[in-house]
């Protein structure tokens, strides 16, 4: 199993690549990736992205007058149900 | 190496809201004007007001959302039943419109912020903000807590953002094509030399640009996940395909970026 994997090509490996990141196995120790420069930059490429999207949390705040808009709106549905009963 | 797995584990959602939906996503439409995101900074290591002051605040301008910290990212889960102001939810359920304007004031940035990277579009977002906050008024009182209810807001905003896409039906990608292999479809595949590593070089700036400029479902699975922190089998529920879909999406999405923030990169080092 392991003389597979570190067998495998570049190719064969990145087609793998979805499934092992996503299940969170531990990569560091894959065969392919102890004799393979280029995929063990294409992977610590692929975590720097992923700790830099953190920085992308909320921070943008809306435009002030957006609750009035809001606060309208809720008061012509409430108008128009209260019409309706 | 653990890839984007070191993050705070969210409360499974409330699916009853998303029974309603129609089957999501066969087509995503969504602009694709190189949108460009607002990037208001909050200062690092600001602290949150206490929920006694936050209590006294009836404006919902008076932008009491506690802000997120820069070294150790907000996650929506943080904000759980605890920190929500129990009596304000309490109160709007019944009908107090002080209280839910209140609600808005705690929930808006984060509503908004969902809003502008699912679809990159300040004024779309905002609309969708509303709608959101509209539906939230009409289906409050249905709230019974079996999720915090940051949680459950959330939720049913990504439900606002992603029935529009299907409404706009700009039909630029399904999920389930973004599976197949094409000859096209090999973002950032990486067999040539490692000649120039992202770490340490990525700016926020850079990666706000790629991530609005990536292709709507690689976009909306990388801001569920990545930046929102939602699971693979959450994203699976929401979007209504596989979990293996998802973590393909995702990791095209992740290979995209990389060719981006690369081409940024040289582009840099050439002037």
């Amino acid at each position: 199993m392991n003389s597979d994997r570190e067998e495998m090509s570049c190719q064969e490996f990145q087609a793998q690549l979805p499934e092992l990141v996503g299940s969170g196995e531990d990569m560091s120790k894959h065969p392919h990736l102890q004799s393979c420069e280029n995929c063990k930059a294409l992977l610590a490429d692929l975590q720097t992205i992923a700790d830099a999207a953190k920085q992308l949390l909320p921070v943008e705040q809306p435009k002030e007058d957006l609750w009035d808009r809001i606060d309208a709106a809720i008061r012509l549905e409430e108008g128009a149900l209260g019409q309706e009963e | 190496m653990k890839i984007g797995m070191e993050k705070t584990k969210l409360k499974p959602f409330d699916v009853a809201s998303m029974q309603t939906l129609q089957p999501i996503l066969t087509r995503i439409g969504v602009s694709c004007s190189k949108p460009r995101l607002a990037t208001t900074s909050t200062p690092p290591g600001r602290k949150q007001m206490p929920r006694s002051d936050l209590a006294k605040k009836n404006s919902p301008d008076s932008n009491t959302e506690p802000a997120p910290q820069a070294a150790e990212p907000v996650r929506v889960a943080a904000v759980d039943s605890k920190a929500v102001d129990a009596d304000a939810l309490a109160r709007a359920q019944a009908g107090d419109h002080h209280a839910f304007a209140h609600l808005y004031s705690l929930h808006k940035r984060r509503i908004y912020s969902l809003c502008l990277r699912m679809v990159g579009n300040a004024a779309e977002a905002e609309d969708l903000t509303q709608e959101a906050f509209l539906q939230l008024h009409r289906k409050i009182a249905t709230f019974r807590g079996d999720s915090a209810f940051s949680t459950w807001l959330h939720r049913l905003a990504i439900n606002v953002v992603l029935m529009h896409l299907r409404k706009k039906g700009l039909a630029l990608m399904s999920l389930d094509e973004a599976m197949e292999p094409t000859q096209s479809d090999g973002p950032g595949r990486s067999f040539g030399a490692p000649d120039l590593a992202l770490a340490g070089s990525i700016d926020r700036l850079a990666l706000e640009r790629a991530v609005g400029d990536l292709p709507a479902g690689y976009r909306l699975v990388f801001v569920l996940h990545d930046v929102e922190g939602y699971e693979h089998n959450e994203i699976a529920d929401m979007l209504e395909c596989s979990i293996g879909n998802s973590k393909s999406q995702l990791h095209k999405a992740r290979l995209k970026l990389r060719d981006a923030l690369r081409t940024s990169l040289e582009r840099g080092g050439q002037r």
